[in-house]
């Protein structure tokens, strides 16, 4: 085991998609609430609404609540070489289609776009495929895109 | 209703928010129950000393997801940030007792006419040493 990285192979991979997660008010309210989130469409269902919106809307970043479930699909998996007591989170980028709102049923398409390595250090690139379940399939609502870098146990 | 913001008013350099963001143990174990995010470098020192940290710190996510607050409240609409990124550059240590203070400065970094969007950046601070990097949000006005 001695400096184990995340093994390159794991590259281009693509899990099947996660099973439906239910946004619910109650959890936008606290993940509001967590990240110091005071805009009133996160919290009451009036203003959210008289913004335009069906439901409470979202705090920009919430999808990485459904991201790191999927995530772990791969970072858990004892054969990618993911050692997490060696992760540093590097960056994180979101790109959204439309915002999360309440109701939403989201389903999550996990890809590992790259694994590299460089002097004993290793980068993972991860992007999630963010879909709303729509009566005629899936519509897309964000991508999340998150590097982690790992250290070797010589680096 | 709040006015929001247009984009033709808008100039390059001009700061459109400002805040401090108190961070505290407590609102790191209040993130770990928000977001899923269970690793014990945010809530367990003995654990963060051992892999090498200064101790407990902040959630990157935390911090990314505090410091857009102001950007949202100024564009007066969640649904207009289009899209979000950032690098974490340094940890944001939290004390056992007390706070941690993150200090953001939002300027407007470029307009799109044509999109329709403006690109805020963000500069991000805890005891004057930047934390995140290249943190921009694409807002839709």
């Amino acid at each position: 085991m001695a400096n184990r990285l995340p093994d390159p192979s794991f590259a281009g991979r693509e899990y099947p998609a996660t099973a439906p997660y239910s946004v619910g008010r109650e959890k936008i309210r606290e993940f509001a609430t967590a990240v110091g989130a005071v805009h009133p469409a996160h919290h009451d269902l009036v203003a959210a609404r008289g913004s335009g919106y069906p439901d409470l809307v979202a705090p920009p970043t919430f999808a990485v609540v459904v991201a790191q479930r999927a995530e772990a699909q791969y970072i858990q998996d004892p054969e990618a070489g993911v050692d997490f007591s060696r992760v540093v989170h590097a960056d994180e980028r979101f790109t959204h289609h439309r915002p999360v709102v309440a109701g939403d049923e989201l389903v999550t398409v996990l890809h590992v776009d790259s694994v590299t390595h460089r002097a004993g250090i290793a980068m993972v690139t991860t992007r999630c495929e963010v879909a709303a379940v729509t009566p005629d399939g899936t519509e897309p609502v964000s991508t999340v895109t998150s590097s982690l870098v790992i250290r070797g146990e010589d680096a | 209703m709040t006015t929001r913001p247009a984009l033709a008013d808008l100039t390059v350099g001009d700061v459109v928010a400002t805040r401090t963001v108190e961070l505290d143990r407590a609102a790191l174990v209040r993130y770990a129950g928000a977001s899923g995010d269970l690793n014990p470098i945010h809530w367990d020192e003995s654990f963060a000393v051992e892999v090498g940290l200064p101790g407990v710190i902040a959630h990157g996510m935390l911090t990314m997801g505090s410091v857009v607050g102001p950007v949202v409240d100024w564009a007066g609409d969640p649904g207009a940030v289009v899209s979000y990124q950032t690098r974490f550059t340094k940890p944001v240590p939290v004390p056992a007792r007390g706070t941690a203070a993150v200090e953001v400065t939002a300027t407007v970094g470029a307009v799109d006419a044509d999109a329709g969007t403006a690109r805020i950046d963000l500069a991000v601070t805890h005891d004057g040493v930047k934390v995140l990097g290249r943190a921009q949000a694409v807002v839709r006005l």
